[in-house]
C-alpha cells in the first residue's frame, strides 16, 4: 500500500487554520523524530510490506463491505452498506493504527508505549500490539469509562498492558489524554505515545489518518466493484475523528456527500459536539474546534459513547467543515441506541455504540438521497464490550 | 523587564488569597512573582498545581478575575510580575486584549507554556506592542537549534526547564543540568537564564546558581507551603529557599 500524499498539512502541520503544535517544548524534540522516523517509513517499501502482512495475516484485512439488505428495506431509501471495520482482529478500527504506529515505535528504538483510551477499543488495540512485538504498555483509562467499558478493561490486563485509571475531571477520555501526555512528558526519551485518534500535534493527526486511510481506499474499490459506482454519501461517527478521517480521505475528491456524525448526548445542553457546537481553540496539542467557554475552559460533555464523549477533535475535520467539504450532524443517546437495536434485530450484527450513531444518521441519509441511491457507513467497531452497559440501562 | 540577579521567582495561582502570598514572597525575599492563570487542562503542569487551578476554577476565577487579581498584586509589591498561562486562555481571551490588559495591571512578562517559538509569531507581536517580554521555554531535550531559536525569541529571561516531565517538587532534577545551563547561557547571549520545574530547596538553587544560572523559578513547593500554613510559612518557605542565594 502507498501513501496517497494527497491532501498533506503545511511545514507547521497545520490544515487550513487547524493542527500545529501546541505542547510543552520537552516534547518538541520527540514530535521532530517522529515525524522524521514518519517520512522514512512512509517512505520504505519494507515498511509498507511488514504492514500489508500484518494487515492481512494478523488483523484480518482486507475487511468486507456488506449491503445491509433488510436495513436497507426498512428504511425505504437509498441502499445502506457497511464497511466492517468490526470483524478486525480486537473488534475496531483502531488495530490499524496500533500496527503501523507500533512498526515506527521500533524504528524509533522505543519499548515503552503510552497511549489513552475511553471505549478502550484503542486501548485493546495498544496492548495487542505490545503483545505481539514485546513493548510495555500503559494505558490511560478514565475511572468513569472503565465503569463502563469494563470487560475491555479485563482484555488488556490479559494482554499485559498497565491500565492507570484516572480520576481527574469527569473521568472520561479527555482526562486519559491530559495523563496520557503528561506521562510521555516524563518519560519522552524512552516512551512512545501512540495517540488513539487522528488529534494531538502534528505530525500525529497526520501520521493518524494516514493509517486508517486503507479503510476508505479498500471501501472505495470494493464498492466499485460491487456496484459499478461510488456511493452518493459516505458517513462515519466522530469523537477525535480517526475512522471517520480513515473512511473519507479516498472520497475528498469524489462527488459524494460526507457526513461525520457527533454524539448529540441528551439532545440538549449535555453532548460531545465538538465541531457543531464548539469554538476555536487549542486542545492536546493542536488547534480544532473544542467545547469550552469563552474563557477557553474545556466543558463538560456527555455521550452514551465513550469513544465519542470528547470535547475536541482531529484538526482535519475542523478544515472539512470550515472548507463546506464535510458535514458534521448530531445523534442522541436515544437513536443511537434505536439504530444499534435495529441493526441487531435486522442484519444480526451487534455494533458499537460510536458506530451506532453514524447508523442513525445513515438510516436519514438514506431516506434524503432516496431509492436507487447508495450510502456507505463506517462500521467502526462490533459492541461487545457495550452489551453490558446496554443490558444493564434497559433492563434486559 | 528588570530583573534583579540572582532572580528568585515564586509562582502563585491566581486567587483571592495570592495579593496576600505575594506581599509574603516578597517579604521572604522574592525578587519576581509569576501568577498562574487557571487553565481546566494544563499539559505542563503536575498535580499541585493542577489541584490550585481547579480550586481557583471552582471558586469562579475567570480570566478577567485572573488580571485584575494582578493588578492588586501590582499595588502591593514592587517587583516585576509574570503571567503563566495557556495557549487556549490568551487565544480566547485575545492575544492583543490580553497582553493590553495584562500590562495595564503591571504584567511585564508572559509564559505561555503549550506555545513554542514557531507558534508564537501573533503572540510576541502582541506581547512586544504592550510592553510584554514573551518568555520561551527550553528543556533538557531541546536541540541546538530549537535552544537557540528560543533562545532568540526570549525576551526578559529565558526559562529553562530543569527536569523532564512536568511541574512539581522532585528529590533530584536532570542529570544534564549543568551543561544545560552552561549550552543556554551561551546561545542566551546577554539575556538571563532562569531554571524552574522541580525545585524546591536552597541547596538545589545554590547548585543551579553555581552551574551558571541567573535564577530560579519555584512553583508547587511554593503552593505546597502556603497550602500548609498561609502567608506565613510560604514567607518562611522562601526566606528559607534565598538562603541559597550567594549573599
Amino acid at each position: 500500500m502507498s501513501v496517497t500524499g494527497t491532501h498533506r498539512p503545511d511545514a507547521l502541520g497545520r490544515f487550513g487554520q487547524f493542527g500545529g503544535r501546541f505542547v510543552p517544548e520537552t516534547v518538541m524534540a520527540a514530535l521532530d523524530e517522529l515525524e522524521a522516523a514518519m517520512s522514512d517509513a512512509f517512505a520504505d517499501p519494507a515498511f509498507h510490506a511488514q504492514r500489508d502482512a500484518l494487515g492481512r495475516d494478523f488483523v484480518g484485512r482486507p475487511t468486507p463491505i456488506y449491503h445491509a439488505e433488510r436495513l436497507s428495506e426498512v428504511v425505504g431509501g437509498a441502499q445502506i452498506w457497511l464497511k466492517r471495520e468490526d470483524l478486525n482482529h480486537t473488534g475496531a478500527h483502531k488495530i490499524n493504527n496500533a500496527v503501523g504506529q507500533a512498526l515506527i515505535a521500533l524504528r524509533l528504538g522505543k519499548r515503552r508505549i503510552v497511549a489513552e483510551t475511553g471505549a478502550g477499543q484503542h486501548g485493546v488495540a495498544t496492548a495487542t500490539v505490545c503483545a505481539r512485538f514485546g513493548l510495555d504498555a500503559v494505558v490511560y483509562m478514565g475511572a468513569e469509562d472503565i465503569r463502563r467499558q469494563r470487560p475491555n478493561v479485563v482484555r488488556m490486563g490479559m494482554l499485559g498492558a498497565e491500565v492507570v485509571p484516572v480520576t481527574a475531571g469527569a473521568g472520561t477520555l479527555k482526562d486519559a489524554m491530559n495523563e496520557a501526555i503528561r506521562d510521555w512528558i516524563a518519560t519522552v526519551e524512552t516512551t512512545h505515545y501512540m495517540i488513539g485518534s487522528a488529534a494531538g500535534p502534528h505530525p500525529y493527526p497526520y501520521l493518524v489518518r494516514e493509517l486508517q486511510s486503507l479503510i476508505g481506499t479498500e471501501a472505495r474499490a470494493q464498492m466499485l466493484g460491487a456496484c459499478r459506482r461510488l456511493p452518493d454519501a459516505v458517513v462515519a461517527c466522530v469523537g477525535g475523528g480517526s475512522n471517520a478521517i480513515g473512511l473519507f480521505h479516498a472520497f475528498r475528491d469524489d462527488p459524494c456527500r460526507i457526513v461525520g456524525v457527533e454524539a448529540a448526548g441528551d439532545g440538549a445542553d449535555l453532548h460531545a459536539q465538538s465541531l457543531a457546537k464548539g469554538r476555536v481553540s487549542i486542545l492536546h496539542g493542536s488547534r480544532s474546534y473544542v467545547l469550552a467557554n469563552e474563557d477557553g475552559q474545556v466543558v463538560e460533555t456527555h455521550s452514551i459513547s465513550a469513544g465519542l464523549d470528547y470535547p475536541g477533535v482531529g484538526p482535519e475535520h475542523a478544515h472539512l467543515l470550515a472548507t463546506g467539504r464535510a458535514e458534521y450532524l448530531g445523534e442522541s443517546d436515544a437513536d443511537a441506541l434505536a439504530g444499534f437495536h435495529r441493526l441487531c434485530r435486522l442484519e444480526g450484527i451487534i455494533p458499537a455504540l460510536e458506530s451506532s450513531h453514524a447508523l442513525a444518521r445513515a438510516e436519514r441519509v438514506a431516506r434524503e438521497v432516496g431509492p436507487g441511491g447508495i450510502v456507505l457507513v463506517g462500521l467502526s467497531g462490533r459492541g461487545d464490550k457495550d452489551v453490558d452497559a446496554i443490558a444493564a440501562r434497559e433492563g434486559i | 523587564m528588570e530583573l534583579k540577579r540572582p532572580a528568585l521567582v515564586v509562582y502563585l495561582m491566581a486567587s483571592s488569597d495570592a495579593p496576600d502570598l505575594a506581599a509574603a514572597a516578597v517579604r521572604g525575599g522574592a525578587t519576581a512573582i509569576e501568577l498562574g492563570i487557571p487553565y481546566s487542562d494544563p499539559l505542563a503542569d503536575g498535580p499541585t498545581i493542577q489541584r490550585a487551578a481547579q480550586r481557583a476554577l471552582d471558586a469562579g476565577m475567570t480570566t478577567a478575575g485572573a488580571i485584575a487579581i494582578l493588578a492588586e498584586i501590582n499595588r502591593r509589591v514592587d517587583v516585576p510580575l509574570v503571567p503563566m498561562t495557556y495557549g487556549a486562555i490568551v487565544e480566547s481571551f485575545g492575544l492583543e486584549r490580553f497582553c493590553a490588559e495584562a500590562a495595564a495591571a503591571g504584567a511585564e512578562g508572559l509564559i505561555v507554556a503549550d506555545v513554542p517559538p514557531e507558534e508564537s509569531g501573533a503572540l510576541r507581536a502582541a506581547a512586544s506592542a504592550n510592553g510584554i517580554d514573551l518568555i520561551h521555554l527550553v528543556a533538557p531535550t531541546s536541540r541546538e537549534d530549537r535552544l537557540q531559536a528560543a533562545a532568540d525569541a526570549s525576551r526578559g529571561f529565558v526559562y529553562l526547564v530543569a527536569a523532564m516531565g512536568t511541574t512539581g517538587a522532585r528529590e533530584s532534577l536532570d542529570v544534564r543540568l549543568d551543561a544545560l545551563i552552561g549550552r543556554v547561557r551561551t546561545a542566551a547571549g546577554g539575556t538571563p537564564v532562569l531554571a524552574g520545574f522541580g525545585i524546591s530547596r536552597p541547596e538545589q538553587v545554590a547548585a543551579i546558581l553555581a552551574a551558571g544560572a541567573d535564577g530560579v523559578i519555584v512553583g508547587s513547593a511554593a503552593i505546597d507551603a502556603a497550602d500548609r500554613g498561609g502567608a506565613e510559612a510560604l514567607e518562611v518557605f522562601v526566606r528559607n529557599l534565598a538562603s541559597g542565594l550567594p549573599a
